[in-house]
């Protein structure tokens, strides 16, 4: 994905870019006033903090207490290498209960699997219960952001979409009324489900059980009404015990949006009688991520949005301009992991201002690891031919103080004598929008030995 | 005290008047100043474009040349925050340690090393002060608003010792300008229009002059000011407190 190209597409409409930022900046001012209301918010973040480092240090241990737990609780647990793997179980339990009809509350990771096209070229029918993945899905489009789906709709077009997908009035537009519409066409398929399958918040070593958070309660009906609850999960979701529930609970629902909770937390240990839950632990590259100390801690990650709400280059180019899972500053460190050159562009979709890490529930020093996926993806030579021999002169010149005090001056002496079309023509990206700063006829150092050093 | 004084790049070959306010303000605060004469950059540009590796020797000079210093200062939070944090690239010599621990951005000195408490200067003008990213997120040179805790920031503390000034209050304080080194040119599109919406928030204040810590954000922002003809102009932060006249 060409995410400067995909970004300048974006900016051509400027009311929508402008709606888009201010959309998103609204959540972020949220989140502020949520974070104000908790006093001891700083320290809630350095233990959320040091609980994640701690159960990466010692994965293997947890994932391992957790497996034991939840299969005495009576919860089939799978493993699955990859996302392949992972659709395969799926499709494997499904089978077993000849399940056809099938509801999914909000899963980031069956997005990274690529779950439902593989389901639905099975003969699956799979729909997403979460609204705005819904929205989405009914748009044949994939989320543009990670906990709020569909936020670059406007109402008007989900009232386009609705009257073509499910037949509510046209040109109708009131939320209120096309929510009622997806709920009531939602509600069917839930009844008529045969499985439900559901993403995974948090998951207890200590318990064996799980926990589910959602605004909707959809997770809730689908798991209820069906006989079979598949869970999926990362293997970094992992947390030591249920009292560390609740740092992370305070933490999650407020940094998102604001919130001080979810409005639904539902816990889960084990299968209702009659009924079976499984759970598909899935690493996907996760464990290669865990062995690289550079960017290992954005494992810790809870997926809150944070990051993605307050980087202003996200709210001014859009998710899907990321052409990755997830998008934003957390899918910048994160997808480079598995296809470092496809995501090649990602990690320099940032000024690396840093408003990311400072905004992080658990501290993941995010515009750090862009630095450093930098490094990585130049290093494999993933970058443009020119911008290496660029840097590379670059490099050579700044360490030679007279080229460089001799390539200075002329830069400048180019710059006052060349014909403004010479300098503004279409090879100079700076100047399509702005104009370069005036030149003056002397550098620092060349005032400075005029009028300060007597030789 | 003697003090290096470490001219960025950039403001060496296109804002020289940076660099003269910034030496007359500390010789004013009664600092000596060395400007060591092969001095050439940090080395930030190419790391931050991803050659690091391409930067090794300009860093090497940089540390070098300005080792034998107790105090290396520079009118820009970015390039302060490069030593400080990537040198760790290289070896750490004796020389790279002392330069990671001796370069100070101009208020960060101003504020930490000199405690300056009075400011010999007036600015009767409105005034935006653009937080840069690097400063604020990376020297702490301020609280970020995503932070809790105490609020401070020891530019605008200082910028509130001269006389006459009047500050704008901000829609958004802290939100970056898109400037970001080479993301302004590989991504124009964001970086224009984070830019601009910067400005927009700036003007809608009423300010007159917005300043900053670093020339580099106030180069980007002074581009689309005199390409737009808007009715603001840009002055580094070490002009206003050295005195200098809008």
């Amino acid at each position: 994905m060409n995410h400067p190209a995909a970004a300048a597409r974006f900016n051509e409409d400027v009311a929508r870019t402008e709606w888009h930022d201010q959309a998103l900046w609204f959540v972020r001012e949220k989140r502020d006033a949520g974070s104000r209301r908790v006093p001891e918010w700083e320290a809630l973040r350095e233990t959320a903090s040091q609980i994640k480092d701690h159960v990466l240090s010692r994965l293997d241990a947890y994932l391992i207490e957790f497996e034991t737990q939840a299969k005495a609780n009576g919860v089939h647990v799978h493993w699955a290498r990859d996302g392949a793997e992972h659709n395969r179980i799926v499709y494997e339990i499904l089978q077993k209960y000849r399940a056809t009809r099938v509801v999914k509350s909000k899963s980031m990771l069956t997005e990274e699997c690529h779950l439902n096209p593989y389901l639905e070229q099975r003969g699956i029918e799979i729909v997403d219960t979460d609204l705005g993945e819904r929205i989405v899905q009914l748009a044949d489009e994939s989320p543009s952001h990670i906990i709020m789906p569909a936020i670059h709709f406007k109402k008007e077009e989900i009232g386009v979409l609705f009257h073509e997908k499910l037949g509510t009035e046209e040109g109708a537009s009131d939320p209120t009324y096309l929510t009622e519409a997806a709920r009531k066409d939602l509600r069917t398929r839930f009844l008529a489900a045969e499985a439900a399958i559901t993403g995974v918040n948090f998951a207890i070593a200590e318990t064996g059980g799980f926990v589910v958070v959602t605004n909707e309660g959809n997770a809730d009906l689908g798991v209820h009404l069906a006989p079979v609850h598949i869970a999926c999960m990362g293997v970094e979701k992992l947390i030591p015990r249920a009292e560390h529930l609740g740092v992370f609970l305070r933490l999650l629902a407020r940094s998102a949006v604001g919130q001080a909770l979810s409005v639904y937390t539902s816990h889960f240990h084990r299968p209702r009688d009659g009924c079976e839950l499984h759970v598909v632990l899935v690493d996907n590259g996760r464990s290669v991520q865990l062995g690289r100390e550079a960017f290992r801690n954005a494992l810790k990650c809870i997926r809150c949005g944070a990051c993605i709400n307050t980087c202003p280059i996200y709210r001014r180019s859009g998710g899907h301009s990321y052409g990755a899972t997830v998008p934003g500053p957390i899918g910048s460190i994160l997808s480079p992991r598995n296809d470092p050159k496809k995501h090649s562009a990602l990690p320099f979709a940032s000024t690396l201002c840093g408003s990311c890490s400072d905004v992080c529930p658990v501290k993941i020093d995010i515009h750090k690891q862009l630095f450093h996926w930098r490094q990585v993806i130049a290093g494999q030579g993933h970058l443009a031919p020119s911008k290496r021999r660029a840097m590379r002169l670059a490099g050579w010149l700044f360490a030679r103080p007279r080229m460089y005090r001799i390539a200075g001056r002329w830069a400048r002496r180019a710059l006052r004598w060349l014909p403004r079309f010479l300098i503004y023509s279409r090879w100079n990206r700076w100047g399509r929008a702005r104009d370069l700063p005036e030149p003056p006829r002397y550098s620092f150092r060349d005032w400075y030995l005029k009028n300060r050093k007597t030789p | 005290m003697e003090v290096a004084l470490f001219v960025p790049c950039y403001i060496d070959q296109f804002y020289p008047g940076v660099a003269v306010a910034t030496l007359e303000l500390l010789e004013k605060l009664g600092c000596s100043i060395v400007y060591p004469m092969d001095q050439t950059c940090c080395g930030q540009p190419m790391a931050n474009a991803g050659y690091e590796r391409h930067s090794l020797e300009t860093m090497q000079h940089f540390a070098q040349t300005f080792a034998p210093y107790d105090y290396i200062v520079t009118p820009s939070g970015s390039c302060a925050l490069h030593v400080r944090a990537h040198y760790n690239a290289l070896e750490q010599t004796e020389a790279v340690r002392r330069v990671r621990a001796n370069t100070y951005e101009l208020c960060q000195f101003l504020t930490d090393v000199l405690h300056v408490d009075r400011i010999d200067a007036a600015f009767p003008h409105r005034v935006g002060l653009h937080a840069s990213c690097h400063g604020l997120r990376g020297l702490r040179l301020g609280q970020s608003s995503e932070l809790r805790g105490p609020d401070f920031d020891k530019v605008r503390a200082l910028l509130e010792q001269v006389c006459d000034i009047t500050f704008v209050e901000l829609d958004r304080r802290d939100e970056c300008c898109g400037f970001g080194g080479t993301f302004a040119v590989t991504e124009e599109a964001v970086s224009v229009k984070m830019g601009r919406d910067r400005l927009r928030d700036h003007l809608n204040h009423g300010a007159e002059v917005i300043t900053g810590t670093d020339m580099s954000c106030l180069m980007h922002l002074d581009g689309l000011i005199r390409r737009e003809r808007l009715p603001v102009k840009v002055m580094h932060v070490a002009e206003i407190l050295n005195g200098s006249k809008a």
